[in-house]
């Protein structure tokens, strides 16, 4: 009896052991899912409904991936995590993938010993306060009491930008941003401060979001993006060319609605071939299948489908695509050609 | 004649490791001690290869890399320039503040709600009873959480005080009650404060050693001084006439409102206010059933002993119980006291930036050195409590039965 426990626990450890070194995608493959770190409840980044199941963009993201390794979307096990859990979640290989509004940073790339698979969403600090508050500048938020979630490169910019501005405020951490907005509008913090697009998430789940402005400053740049662990380069290409194929998609004008047409037979554009698998050996060269694209696409759209049905204008969220309209339209989003 | 022979000395063979009951269970725990050694060993290489392969290493140079994050709560010096050592110091401070704060506060609620337990009046003894058995029995978690919600809703913002008609106003113009946390008036000392702290400390002293000439006299010559009336006195009236003597060296700062919020005095946060309260509230409960059970171990005969001497109820107590019931009391009361230490850690949830917020939180997770900030966290954790046993057993073997 003794003895089993012992060596149970000797074979535990023994996996713990392998684990750091394994090929992630056939641990993935094995299991028959994967495990996709997201945030707590983000309202269109990643919340679950009311029937449990999760949605949203960095959801989409996810969804992708697994639709790409196993032609499923519905394959995976969604872990929520806090500001301050999610690095020790992926690190430990409780999570093969993270998508939680995670900005890349030199240190969470280099010391942390990530690697960010591109960029999902460009993003930058703002500050969220009463209208009543009377306050047109972040500059005039001498000695407020600010709401910050703890773990984040949030508190950074904050204590920087207070800092060189040469004022002072008093800083309340929170965990998790459902803490935050019931702290805010208690009136516990005078301004709520987080990703500007967090805010806008934030302020349109409030009963009057009408009552609430955001200030002019934006204090940061904040790449958001997907990340997986540094050492399993074959993973990391299987999320970030995930994330390229669902923005070439966009670009190439290929939707969920006509992926399957268009993937059915080689069409005119090889680049179109390419991507959906009719056309070279793109899938086998990442240890998927040669439909692994048209899988992801299909799954929840393109990039901008993505955006529009999640964070877009016609939410409540009302995003506008700004930085993140395609290179095409004088924004940011960009991915490198399928050849 | 010599029927008895010694035993047979020395002859030993290694198979009476195994056969002899006397050197079996040597044998066992050996085994045992390698085995764990042995698994220690195995698990501290796995953790030193396994940090290899994910390109990292055990170092605790980040300690000296400027924090980069603010403190709400700093008893030193401390910005967002400063050290990851330091900002642990701090947060080490405020995990000692709520601990003694929470402590006291506990041992107070629960010598009263024990006491009162036993009282005769049944409203009263039951009251206790379900105070003890409502706190007890639900997780401090969930105390700590409850409290902080009622505060931030319930009360109102600073916001609330401004304008011509506030809908919210001080209390006397002193007390400002926020959900941010309560403002109090703070003594400013100017040069000559500190020497009417000094007089009103050495009238304390005094008060106490006149008390004991009394004792002594009423012993030696039976004479019965006064000694409520002369104390009283003693407590006021020396520090009162320095006072003004000096010029009234010490003042009042009082709360204010100005822009956000309000500046001056001292404000509790509440954070500190949830934590501290249900800390103490709940711990309390714990202490109450130890008090209880001390009580109760006196015989009843102890009692009727002391009244049928004449003892009216309350010295009873005092006199004859409870120095006995101490004896139970104390080391039960050690354990609560760390309990009250450990589960200060959970600060972080109401936001309250003790040592597990500020090393084990921000700087574990800014910097990735999970291993390092946790094995710090331990040793800290580890040592406070150690100290604490010592400095309560030191005082348990003071009040314990002196054997003769
Ligand atoms: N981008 C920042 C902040 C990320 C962050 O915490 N964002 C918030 C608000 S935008 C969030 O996702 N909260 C969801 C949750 O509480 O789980 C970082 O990576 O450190």
């Amino acid at each position: 009896m003794k003895k089993t426990v012992l060596f149970g626990a000797l074979t535990v450890a023994g996996l713990a052991a392998g684990m750091a070194s394994a090929a992630t995608l056939d641990d993935v493959k094995a299991r028959g899912s994967l495990n996709c770190g997201v945030t707590t409840g983000l309202v269109g980044f990643a919340s679950p409904d009311a029937n449990g199941v999760w949605d949203g963009f960095d959801v989409g993201v996810c969804r992708a991936v697994a639709a790409a390794i196993f032609g499923d979307p519905t394959a995976v096990e969604f872990v929520p995590t806090t500001g301050k859990t999610r690095f020790t979640a992926l690190a430990s290989g409780e999570i093969d993938m993270l998508a939680r509004n995670t900005t890349w940073t030199f240190s969470r790339d280099i010391d942390l010993k990530f690697e960010f698979t591109g960029v999902n969403y460009y993003d930058g600090q703002g500050f969220l306060v009463p209208k009543d508050l009377g306050v047109s500048s972040a500059k005039d938020l001498d000695g407020a009491t600010v709401c910050i979630q703890t773990g984040t490169t949030t508190e950074l910019n904050l204590a920087d930008f207070f800092r060189s501005n040469n004022i002072s405020y008093d800083p309340v951490p929170i965990e998790t941003n459902a803490e935050g907005q019931q702290q805010y509008l208690a009136g516990a913090c005078d301004v709520y401060t987080t990703d500007a697009s967090g805010l806008a998430s934030t302020r349109a789940a409030f009963e009057n979001p009408g009552d609430h402005v955001l200030l002019p400053e934006i204090i940061s740049k904040e790449p958001l993006g997907p990340l997986v662990r540094h050492g399993d380069n074959d993973w990391g290409d299987v999320v970030r060319w995930t994330l390229n194929a669902l923005i070439t998609a966009e670009e190439l004008g290929v939707t969920s609605a006509n992926v399957a047409d268009l993937a059915a037979a080689p069409t005119d554009n090889p680049e179109v071939n390419r991507l959906l698998g009719t056309e070279g050996e793109l899938g086998a060269m990442l240890g998927l299948e040669a439909d692994w694209a048209k899988n992801a696409i299909a799954a929840g759209g393109n990039y901008g489908e993505l955006f529009e049905k999640n964070i877009g204008e016609n939410t409540p969220i009302g995003l506008a695509r700004g930085l993140n309209a395609q290179w095409t339209e004088g924004g940011l989003i960009y991915s490198p050609p399928f050849r | 004649m010599t029927s008895i022979t010694d035993p047979p000395q020395g002859s030993f063979r290694l198979s009476m490791l195994i056969n002899d009951t006397r050197y079996r269970s040597y044998t066992f725990q050996f085994i045992a001690l390698v085995v764990l050694i042995g698994f220690m060993a195995y698990l501290g290489m796995n953790l030193v290869s396994n940090l290899a392969a994910a390109g990292l290493n055990i170092s605790f140079d980040f300690l000296g890399d400027p924090a980069g994050y603010d403190i709400n709560q700093r008893p030193i010096e401390y910005d967002s320039q400063s050290s990851h050592l330091r900002a642990s110091v701090v947060g080490i401070i405020n995990t000692l503040i709520i601990a003694v704060l929470a402590c006291i506060t506990a041992t107070i609620f629960g010598v009263v709600a024990g006491v009162l337990r036993l009282s005769n009046n049944w409203v009263v003894s039951k009251l206790m009873a379900i105070y003890v058995e409502i706190f007890r029995n639900v997780p401090v978690l969930i105390w700590i959480i409850i409290i902080f919600s009622i505060m931030t809703v319930s009360m109102p913002s600073p916001r609330a005080f401004r304008g011509d008609d506030p809908s919210s106003s001080m209390l006397f113009d002193t007390f400002a009650f926020t959900n941010r946390g309560v403002y109090t008036p703070k003594p400013i000392f100017d040069s000559g404060g500190w020497i009417v702290v000094a007089v009103f400390i050495l009238s304390i002293i005094g008060i106490f050693a006149y008390r004991r000439y009394a004792t002594k006299k009423l012993y030696a010559t039976g004479q019965l001084l006064p000694t409520f009336w002369p104390s009283v006195a003693m407590f006021f009236v020396p520090a009162i006439l320095v006072y003004y003597i000096l010029g009234r060296p010490i003042t009042l700062e009082y709360p204010e409102l100005s822009g956000f919020n309000f500046q001056g005095g001292i404000q509790l946060r509440g954070s500190l206010i949830a934590l501290w309260f249900a800390l103490a509230i709940y711990t309390g409960a714990f202490i109450a059933e130890n008090v209880r059970a001390g009580i109760q171990a006196i015989s009843k005969g102890q009692t009727e002993a002391a009244a049928s001497l004449g003892l009216r109820p309350g010295r009873i107590m005092n006199l004859v119980i409870l120095p006995q019931a101490l004896r139970v009391i104390i080391p039960p009361l050690i354990s609560q006291y760390l309990n009250i230490t450990k589960n200060s850690s959970l600060a972080i949830a109401v936001g309250y930036m003790d040592v597990t917020a500020t090393l084990g939180g921000i700087t574990l997770n800014q910097t990735g050195r999970a291993i390092e900030a946790v094995l710090l966290l331990m040793l800290f954790y580890l040592t406070i409590s150690l100290l604490i046993s010592a400095v309560m057993n030191v005082y348990n073997n003071s009040v314990k039965l002196k054997e003769r």
